[in-house]
């Protein structure tokens, strides 16, 4: 009897996978051929290797950001996050060798993400309030810490990693989708990322079912400031200096790649897949504006309008 | 009395996902009637209202309201049509006052800019007054209010529209016996003003007194409209049920064991005091009280879900302290909460996960999950529940409201429990269901699970249990045996009729 059943009937019994959550492959293909015929140097291996360089940062951000959305939450800091590790890793580099200062930004990272898990797990605060109050503060610290406003970085330090390349493909699109692989293994196969996912869902049952939902909401506010950390660093590694108003308003483009993606804000939806999709997405829109020098305001109003209608395909009927 | 037929609907179908909530339902009332509407849970009353006050859209069927065809999608066009619904559900707004709940939509207003506060209070005050509600303040938040006086203030609010139909669901549950006389006159008087009354109820006393009509629906489907004096409360009861009681409570042959659980002088203020009591293995006890009598709150506390104030909790006649849920997992106590939705299920994550959540370390080799494992151990739940469908990469969301609770039960079953606390496991499930969850229940006792099952649904608790324990008022008031236990006793002690010499019988048969 199970054999008789048609494939596609077998799908939308198991219900995992609604064809609506792969709207961003449809706009994907959508935006590619577009890109194909409007622009001549969409698919020159030049502008291909550019883009995978310039969605690093967001991707890394997302990343993080995605792990916090599941679990019902919301991460305003990330983008003062990636402002401060890149000082620390750049600012750093006269006192101590590279892989020591590239070390304290990633703790700096993990310090954030811990006080902003710490007072809304502690403490039940909502995460867009904290976040905000983060956001503000380590703004701050970094303008604090940054006695220039821009900080060179060692010429080994951006050949290495931002401006790195293994074979023709940048070491830091490696890096990302390296880190996409551990987020999906994470999200999927593991203990507590099971948990994540659940936590979104319901949170009260999770807990009812004898899970420490504090350790693990901890847990997703440190993966978030983790990423952003990686991706201050590569972004300073990339760009060769660093400056306290990097990472300005990055936050959103990052809850629009997981939006996008098929995530919900407020738990309950997304995954690492779709999150990824999101991220070449925005990237390919960027990249297209970009070379037709449309005005970043513009860039903005598009990116508004696409998030609203990747969230408007999916809602509850 | 007009004739019949001033309500009509007919041939009512109504479909969510995959199961049948109603079934080519049909029903007519006369204005001036009380038309009761019972039947076990799940038997579509609800939705047969949602229905009728356009919470809810039918797949097929006609509705007449005075002969007219009438089409309600939304809430608001029923209470154009003059239909008022009054939910479990309250919706009211909390932090607003009474007067703005009552007027909500229809504030008075100076230029109609300025909210005329002394108008919103008399008119407020006026329609309290004249439902016999005169010791509500008008200008009390919503939030003060206990539960009771919130449900008279969605009645006032719904009778503020002055409704041709009024559909009340429930609204016993949460009143006293003072607060529903008062209600039972306030119905009496909206018959004579030819008002059609719709009373959802499922104490069958109740209905008797106040019905002129009653409706009977069993699983989604019509049974038959009968005359209030042309029937008896066991006629009733059959025709809700369609099977008699001992096909629905099965009969189990095993003896209780070793004392498993032990509770002693629990207490939390507000809540409950003094709490005692005893579980063995292989025994179920029924806790039977009414809502508000702090129930739900002890299983909580045992479970450490909100731990009690003082007292101890004894596992195998070992002292344990269980300060979360996770302590309690870890001492081998479970509990099914009274709302699955709410708390029970995590309701976008598939069977797979849920049935794993509370024993993900026994698919786990380190922090990786074992999936294959997984699989085969949630598959075994699954198929020894009978859950269908049997997909366990299915979405919980999608599966009928029986099954959900097989979900919840095949996740404590699967986490290996000594105690199961269940907090109104049938709550909102088929008699087909409820059936496969008693039997269940003795299947675990059978293998020595000790189980504490509240219930406020009085056959229930004397179909399953070996002893029952009465709560009142957030104390333990009777603890009975199966042969003395009656529906008569029980609601004595649950209503406070029964002497307080009782009170201290909460220690009793523990030998």
């Amino acid at each position: 009897m199970k054999t008789a059943v048609p494939f596609i009937d077998r799908m939308r019994e198991t219900a995992r996978i609604r064809w609506s959550d792969f709207a961003f492959i449809g706009i994907f293909v959508v935006l590619i051929l577009i890109s194909s015929v409007v622009s001549e140097t969409f698919f020159t291996s030049r502008n291909l290797i550019n883009i995978s360089r310039q969605i690093v940062t967001n991707g890394l951000i997302s990343i993080g950001m995605l792990v916090v959305i599941l679990t019902g939450g919301v991460d305003l800091s990330v983008g003062s996050t990636v402002a401060l590790c890149g000082i620390m890793a750049t600012g750093l580099q006269k006192q101590m060798p590279v892989p020591a200062a590239i070390l304290v930004a990633l703790a700096v990272g993990i310090a954030v993400g811990t006080a902003n898990g710490f007072f809304i797990a502690r403490f039940k605060l909502q995460p867009f309030i904290v976040t905000l109050a983060t956001m503000g503060v380590v703004r701050g610290v970094t303008y604090v810490f940054s006695e220039t406003p821009q900080t060179p970085v060692y010429p080994a330090f951006r050949a290495l990693l931002g401006g790195g390349f293994v074979g023709p493909v940048p070491t830091a699109s490696i890096i990302m989708v390296v880190c996409f692989a551990i987020i999906w293994v994470f999200l999927n196969r593991t203990i507590p990322g099971r948990a994540v996912v659940a936590i979104g869902g319901n949170e009260e049952a999770v807990r009812l079912a004898g899970i420490n939902v504090k350790g693990h909401l901890l847990l997703a506010y440190i993966l978030c400031g983790f990423f952003a950390a990686i991706a201050g660093i590569l972004l300073a590694s990339r760009l060769g200096i660093s400056q306290p108003s990097f990472g300005a308003g990055f936050e959103l483009d990052a809850i629009a790649a997981v939006v996008i993606g098929g995530g919900i804000l407020g738990g309950g939806g997304g995954g690492a897949v779709g999150t990824f999709w999101g991220v070449l997405i925005l990237g390919v829109i960027d990249n297209l504006l970009n070379q037709y020098n449309v005005q970043s305001y513009y860039q903005q109003i598009i990116k508004g309008l696409i998030i609203l209608a990747a969230v408007l395909s999916r809602r509850k009927k | 009395m007009i004739a019949d037929g001033f309500l009509v609907m007919s041939g009512i179908h109504k479909r969510f996902g995959g199961t049948v909530a109603l079934r080519n339902v049909s029903m007519s009332a006369a204005c001036g009637e009380v038309h009761a509407l019972v039947g076990e849970n799940g038997a579509g009353k609800s939705t047969l209202m949602n229905v009728l006050s356009g919470a809810v859209l039918p797949d097929s069927g006609r509705i007449l309201i005075d002969g007219v065809p009438v089409i309600m999608s939304t809430p608001h066009q029923a209470n154009k049509l003059g239909v008022r619904a009054v939910h479990q559900e309250f919706s009211l707004v909390p932090h607003l006052t009474i007067a703005e709940n009552i007027l909500m939509g229809k504030m008075p207003s100076r230029h109609g800019l300025w909210v005329d506060w002394r108008e919103a209070h008399l008119r407020a005050r006026r329609i309290l007054g004249d439902l016999g509600f005169t010791h509500l303040d008008e200008r009390a938040r919503v939030s003060r209010l206990s539960v009771s006086h919130q449900q008279i203030v969605e009645i006032a609010k719904a009778l503020a529209e002055k409704p041709r139909i009024l559909i009340l669901d429930e609204p016993s549950a949460v009143l006293s016996k003072d607060e529903l006389d008062l209600l039972f006159s306030l119905i009496r008087r909206l018959k004579t003003d030819n008002t059609l009354v719709v009373y959802i109820s499922h104490r069958l006393e109740e209905v008797f007194e106040i019905a002129d009509r009653i409706t009977v629906l069993r699983d989604g489907e019509l049974v038959d409209t009968v005359h209030r004096s042309s029937v008896s409360q066991s006629d009733l009861i059959r025709m809700m049920v369609g099977r008699s009681m001992e096909e629905i409570y099965p009969r189990r042959s095993t003896k209780p064991g070793a004392r498993i659980l032990t509770v002693e002088r629990l207490s939390r203020d507000g809540e409950f005091r003094d709490v005692s009591f005893s579980l063995h293995s292989g025994e179920v006890v029924g806790m039977f009280g009414l809502i508000g009598s702090g129930r739900s709150a002890v299983a909580r506390s045992i479970f450490g879900a909100e731990p009690a104030a003082s007292g101890s909790i004894l596992v195998e006649e070992k002292r344990v302290r269980l300060r979360s849920p996770h302590d309690a997992v870890s001492a081998g106590i479970s509990l099914v909460t009274e709302d699955r939705k709410r708390d029970g299920l995590v309701m976008s994550c598939s069977i797979r996960d849920n049935v794993s959540l509370a024993s993900l370390w026994r698919m786990s080799r380190s922090i990786f999950l074992d999936r294959v494992r997984q699989a085969r151990l949630v598959q075994e739940k699954v198929q020894e529940l009978a859950v269908r469908p049997a997909a366990i990469d299915r979405l919980v969301r999608t599966l009928s409201g029986g099954n959900q609770q097989k979900i919840v039960l095949a996740k404590w079953l699967l986490s290996q429990t000594k105690v199961l606390l269940l907090d109104e496991p049938t709550r909102g499930v088929d008699i087909g269901a409820k059936v496969e969850i008693y039997h269940l229940i003795n299947n675990l006792v059978a293998e020595g699970v000790g189980v504490l099952l509240i219930s406020s649904e009085m056959p229930e608790v004397l179909g399953m249990s070996d002893r029952v324990l009465v709560m009142r008022e957030g104390v333990l008031v009777g603890d009975l045996t199966r042969a003395e236990a009656t529906e008569e006793l029980l609601l004595q002690y649950a209503a406070g009729v029964a002497q307080d010499e009782l009170r201290s019988a909460g220690t009793k048969g523990q030998t």
